[in-house]
């Protein structure tokens, strides 16, 4: 436990991507099995005690201490699951230590009244540290950075593998991994799991740049729209139905809604949206249902789920993914209408002529909820990946602001002794309001510029954050890009910018010249 | 026990100044300029320039003359410890505090009461510094800096070796260790020199100064050189030291990649010392942990304690559940939140 726990502390200081694939690699590398195992259980996301809840740590831990005592050191650490882990009476004596196997094992054979006491006797065990870990680990989200999909690609780095395959078969697999450990330690064969709905990974497009075009013939290609949701595989078979992100994440349990309407039996690509009486919703709708245990029926009716399909990859038993994709396209509008679900709709295929014609209709969509389209080559078999040359996304232009930089605070890991984290704003009667954070778009150059400019110009500094001035005439514009924008009542300006990045800093434009929020309203859905 | 109280504070009282004897007509650590003050260490919070005489060790005699220049005051006096020291109808003597070199309790006998003013204080080992004696009082005034019983500092030199093995780990990049310019930063130093670890230590300017004034003052330190006259690549694998403040400053651009580390009891809060962009937090300490803290009462069993700059309520709260008489003195001027020196 010791090891895991470790590496979850470093997880949990380490800026960089980077950095924290390493350290996970390095824990595969030098950490056995099962241990290693039920780590990466632990950081995909893969465990679940059904009754050790933080009711229960919380009781023990109110046994052992004064109320006062806790409630002050609670008010003062602010996370229970750290504040228990300092709290906890260390007891003198006791140490022989857990491993992270012996606790996931025995959590799961215990009772719940049983549960009390073995807790206790781990946590008299174990560091702060130890501690932390094992609250984290058995109240469920650990929280510390880490996603599912680095700790797989960390796997995969770490043994070699193609990212895809480990994707593609990892929801046959279980916790401790051993087959999958063997597969990457070269002392095994890939395993190859039986499941009745895998998930197969998906294909995936390149930017279209504007060189691209004069090599590509119109008429080789279809288009269609690139819709602003959640890419999904919706696969049924075998008595079984999943629903899988793009990268391989299962959500079934997230949309019963969607998997009550996947009376099928094949695998489909498609746009996860939310849709109301044939209207796309806008993204922060479908938010709402993203990332939830628990579903309630007012949610389900609030914000309906539906799929737009692009692509058939699987249908009764036949994998298509071999076809060209107007073969396969002809396939799935005859599978849709057969389907005859008000869930699962088609995505359209759009009439074009030239190139011309398509950058026309890009810009100008036929809803909100349309982030550009794209191109297929007619004769492209479904290729796991991002292939170049048989698929182009090509994104509507972004919109863009003028806004006034009002703060900026300093940044992690080796921009940490640059301001490097803007907070913007436009004016609204006079006064400029916040409306969004932006830390990248901008060279290294462009950086050392911006970060002088704001020590010449603070006004006020709160802890890394400082006040940078913004007055009528004096001040830093920015020309920021953004991809969308929602309502959100987080914010005092009332919006919520989607994907903003700096697009050009307008050292030539005093402040007051800078846009109004009117100008983003009028881009807000109805 | 009213009767009691008023016999107490009768020899020491809180003021807007500080803690003051009537009977000597002296403060302890005044906040603002008095005539006569008693100085428990240099840290500025408690040792302030311009007061019209000054006792204490002479150790902080010499950190104040380094910091406010020879004359900040027209009468300095040199108390040894354990020395008896008359002022007025009071005697004053100092014991080690074990908090920075020269940190010393004042205890104040006057009436047949004995109080001791703890200053700033630990109770563990720093290779730098005497360390603290417990005196026997009626009223023993404690700091409460870390006053809360999250706060329980690990072994020091198991938070040095981490500094060092991110030494051997990172041997292109450099660790800046972010310490407290007088006393954390010499403590360490002395630390990783007792771990076997001779290379040179990069210093900033700020510590520089006070380690050389350690030095002058007996306490070795080893091979240390400025930053300021340093390549860039002869500090790849080496330990730079320097103020807090100056880790996120434009001042550590000249470093090779440095590893931010920050020695403070604070960094045991992950939040706390995320906040500060750490990416090696140390959990080392000047002041008492919670245990130091309860333990030194429960040894001591004062009549009263009176508690200071930092945390009160949970202190006195916990003395309460003992049976011990404590209240908090509401003394204002003290770093205690988010002070680097903690
Ligand atoms: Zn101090
Ligand atoms: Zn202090």
């Amino acid at each position: 436990m010791n090891r895991f726990a470790a590496l979850l502390d470093r997880l949990a200081y380490a800026s960089g991507r980077n950095d924290k694939l390493a350290l996970i690699k390095d824990h595969f590398a030098t950490v056995s099995d099962p241990d290693r195992g039920y780590a990466l259980a632990a950081l995909t996301g893969g465990l679940d005690f059904k009754h050790a809840k933080p009711a229960l740590i919380r009781g023990l831990v109110e046994e052992r201490t004064d109320p006062v005592l806790f409630r002050l050191s609670y008010d003062y650490v602010g996370d229970m699951a750290e504040t228990i882990s300092l709290l906890w009476p260390a007891k003198h004596g006791v140490n022989r230590v857990p491993e992270l196997t012996e606790i996931v094992e025995t959590l799961r054979e215990t009772s719940k009244s049983d549960m009390p006491g073995l807790i206790a006797g781990w946590l008299d065990a174990l560091d702060e540290n130890g501690r932390w870990a094992l609250i984290k680990l058995i109240t469920g989200g650990l929280r510390i950075g880490v996603s599912s999909r680095l700790a797989k690609t960390a796997l995969a780095q770490y043994g070699d593998l193609d990212l895809k395959e480990v994707e593609e078969i990892w929801h046959g697999l279980e916790a401790p991994y051993i087959d999958l450990f063997a597969w990457a330690d070269g002392t095994g064969p890939r395993p190859e799991p039986d499941i009745a709905a895998p998930f197969r990974p998906v294909m995936l497009a390149h930017p279209v740049e504007d060189a691209d075009f004069a090599k590509l013939s119109p008429a080789d290609f279809r288009a269609e729209w690139k819709w602003d949701g959640v890419r999904v595989q919706a696969v049924a078979a075998g008595g079984e139905r999943r629903l899988y992100s793009r990268t391989g994440e299962d959500m079934t349990g997230t949309f019963p809604d969607l998997i009550e309407a996947m009376n099928f039996d094949a695998a489909i690509d498609g746009e996860l949206l939310v849709v109301r009486d044939g209207q796309v919703a806008p993204f922060g709708d479908l938010q709402k249902r993203l990332n939830r245990k628990t579903t309630s029926k007012k949610l389900l009716n609030e914000f309906p789920a539906a799929i737009r399909a692009y692509d058939l990859l699987f249908e009764s038993g036949e994998d298509l993914r071999i076809l060209p994709f107007d073969e396969r396209r002809k396939r799935l509008e005859n599978w849709v209408e057969r389907l005859n679900h008000p869930r699962i709709s088609l995505s359209p295929l759009i009439d074009f002529q030239s190139f011309d014609d398509l950058d026309r209709i890009r810009n100008d969509p036929a809803a909100q909820s349309i982030e550009g389209v794209m191109l297929k080559r007619g004769d492209s078999v479904y290729e796991a990946g991002r292939p170049k040359g048989p698929w182009f996304k090509w994104k509507r232009d972004p919109y863009l602001v003028d806004a006034v930089l009002l703060y900026a605070q300093r940044g992690h890991g080796k921009r940490s002794s640059f301001y490097s984290d803007y907070t913007f704003g436009v004016w609204r009667d006079g006064e400029l309001v916040p409306v969004g954070k932006a830390y990248f778009g901008f060279t290294d150059a462009e950086l050392k510029q911006i970060d002088k400019f704001v020590r010449d110009n603070t006004e006020d500094s709160f802890g890394p954050v400082r006040q940078v001035t913004h007055e009528p005439d004096h001040g830093l514009v920015f020309e920021v890009a953004f991809e969308g924008l929602n309502r959100s009542t987080r914010h005092k300006s009332g919006l919520a910018m989607r994907f903003p990045r700096i697009h050009r800093i307008r050292w030539d434009k005093p402040p007051h010249e800078a846009d109004k929020i009117e100008a983003l309203e009028s881009l807000l859905p109805a | 026990m009213k009767r009691v109280m008023v016999t107490f504070s009768d020899i020491l009282m809180p003021t807007k100044a500080g803690l003051y004897c009537p009977p000597g007509d002296f403060y302890i650590d005044p906040t603002r300029q008095v005539d006569r003050a008693v100085v428990t260490h240099g840290h500025a919070d408690h040792a302030r320039a311009g007061h019209g005489a000054v006792l204490a060790t002479r150790q902080t005699l010499a950190i104040m003359g380094s910091r406010y220049g020879a004359n900040f005051t027209p009468a300095q006096q040199t108390a040894a410890l354990g020395e008896r020291h008359k002022i007025g109808d009071a005697t004053v003597w100092l014991a080690p505090a074990g908090h920075v070199l020269g940190s010393a309790q004042a205890v104040i006998e006057a009436k047949g009461v004995r109080i001791v003013v703890s200053g700033d204080y630990k109770r563990r080992r720093d290779p730098t510094c005497a360390r603290f004696e417990p005196v026997p009082c009626d009223v023993f005034v404690t700091e409460a800096t870390f006053a809360l019983p999250v706060f329980r500092h690990p072994d020091d030199t198991g938070e040095v070796a981490k500094a060092l093995h991110m030494l051997e780990v990172f041997p292109e990049r450099c660790v800046l260790l972010g310490a407290y310019s007088l006393g954390k930063a010499q403590r360490l130093i002395g630390l990783a020199r007792e771990a076997g670890h001779d290379a040179p230590i990069y210093l900033h300017g700020a510590v520089e100064k006070l380690c050389t004034l350690y030095e002058t003052l007996g306490v070795r330190l080893g091979d240390l050189r400025p930053v300021m006259k340093a390549e860039k690549d002869e500090m790849r694998g080496h330990l730079i030291v320097a103020p807090p403040q100056s880790l996120n400053d434009k001042w550590s651009r000249r470093l090779p990649d440095p590893v931010a580390a920050f020695a403070s009891g604070w960094m045991r809060v992950r939040a706390r010392a995320r906040q500060r962009g750490v990416e090696l937090p140390l959990i080392i300490s000047d002041h008492a942990d919670w245990d130091e803290l309860t333990t030194t009462i429960e040894e001591l069993r004062p009549e009263e304690v009176w508690v200071t700059h930092g945390r009160e309520d949970a202190l006195v709260h916990w003395a309460g559940t003992q049976g011990i008489n404590a209240r908090p003195l509401s003394l204002v001027g003290y770093d205690e939140e988010g002070g680097d020196h903690g």
